[in-house]
């Protein structure tokens, strides 16, 4: 991993200010979850339009020549179009890579950066690949439905490009990856797939007292599952890598989780005993940015920190799926932008 | 596992509730604090306290402080 920039719209939410719940309940919220504010992007801009402005920034302060660009992966659940057709294929058009640029999307959300960290690496193990690139984000906004309670003051939008090359010098990088579809329904969208395919009826809001109101082509959030499993599974996962790759805490100078919720990640930081100055949140400002959220976690805390010298990063990502996936990697003078705000 | 215990664990999650009102038989979706971030706290409280899962089914299917109990000792 050599260079990364974030990209997020310029309209901020305060969650004080919405008016459409008691005051006494944000406040309630904002203290278990941790969000103040968030970003949401106007209806023209998608989830690539701002992988596609920080992956232009990004290759062009790096001075990268995109013919050696040999792999794309877009990580995303909110893409241009509903798969037909990918949206990777387009970014590779729009950013004017060869022709020859393997691009595809892997749509997962909480897990995705990970996941797609873990798909560029495994190809890039074979020598004709020799720069990946990755663009992970997501535009929650626009799949929630503002009188959803349990969603609407959590979800951020924002999206990543993530630059990797092939070295010269071996490299630290450890995957642990699994995932469990027993617990698909604990976020979904029920309708619009082949499953459930979009009707009348998929747009009949429907209310499910304390506070959530939404239709069926509209996120479903699961707190309660998803907090049962993030608090189990995130834990076991890393403890995992750390037996597999021989570490403990004492070789992770920075922990960077999936941004979940505040008290979600803080249960998870304590059983793994991590200390609290190496465990970041950019939740305060940016809530939970899906797939986006370690690397925004990172340029907006760390970049000052990355930009120099050697760090030995702990990534986790863990939810929809239920999928989960956790990393171990040493990173170099990483070519960090400053936010980019659209 | 003792329930006096458990119903303390209980009444210390809430902050504006008073432990006089936990009892084996209260009905907790009916205390005026219990809301889905209160549930959020209870899963915490189980794990920390007794390394056990609760899921929102357990959760959903509980009526009585009592039900949960016998999900986290069952």
């Amino acid at each position: 991993m050599t260079g990364m920039a974030v990209a997020v719209p310029k309209e901020k939410k305060l969650n004080l200010n919405n008016s459409l719940f008691e005051q006494e309940d944000i406040q309630k919220f904002i203290s278990t979850t941790g969000v103040f504010e968030f970003r949401v992007a106007p209806l023209e801009i998608t989830t690539s339009d701002l992988g596609l402005e920080a992956a232009n920034r990004l290759l062009d302060e790096m001075q990268i020549d995109k013919t050696e660009i040999d792999l794309l992966i877009f990580v995303s659940q909110t893409p241009d179009y509903l798969n037909v057709p990918n949206t990777a294929p387009l970014l590779q058009h729009k950013l004017g890579l060869s022709k020859s640029c393997i691009a595809f999307d892997v749509p997962l959300g909480c897990s995705g950066f990970v996941y797609g960290m873990s798909t560029i690496a495994t190809y890039m193990q074979n020598p004709a690949f020799r720069k990946g690139l990755l663009i992970c984000g997501d535009t929650p906004s626009k799949t929630i439905n503002k009188k959803d309670k349990s969603s609407t003051l959590l979800f951020g939008d924002a999206a990543c490009a993530t630059l990797f090359e092939r070295t010269t010098e071996s490299n630290i990088m450890h995957f642990n990856m699994g995932s469990d579809g027993s617990g698909y329904d604990a976020i979904i969208i029920k309708d619009g797939g082949f499953r459930n395919p979009f009707s009348a009826n998929s747009l009949k809001e429907i209310d499910y007292g304390e506070g959530i109101i939404r239709n069926q082509c509209e996120l479903v959030l699961e707190g309660m599952d998803v907090f049962s499993f993030g608090i189990t599974q995130a834990p076991k996962t890393i403890r995992e890598l750390y037996d597999y790759a021989s570490i403990d805490n004492e070789s992770v100078d920075f922990a960077l989780f999936h941004q979940a919720n505040k008290m979600m990640n803080e249960m998870i930081r304590k059983k793994l005993k991590l200390e609290i100055e190496k465990v970041p949140y950019s939740l305060e400002k940016f809530g939970n940015t899906s797939s986006a959220s370690i690397p925004v976690t990172l340029v907006t805390e760390l970049s000052d920190n990355l930009r120099q010298g050697s760090h030995h990063l702990l990534l986790c990502g863990f939810g929809v799926g239920l999928s989960w996936g956790s990393c171990y990697l040493k990173t170099k003078n990483l070519f960090v932008l400053d936010l980019i705000e659209l | 596992m003792e329930i006096s215990k458990f119903l303390q664990n209980f009444a210390d999650i809430l902050e504006d509730t008073a432990p006089s009102l936990i009892t084996e038989n209260t009905i907790f979706r009916d205390l005026d604090e219990w809301d889905s971030l209160t549930a959020l706290s209870l899963i915490a409280m189980v794990d920390e306290e007794y390394g056990i899962k609760l899921t929102g089914e357990n959760i959903k299917t509980s009526t009585t402080i009592k039900d949960l109990f016998e999900k986290v000792n069952g």
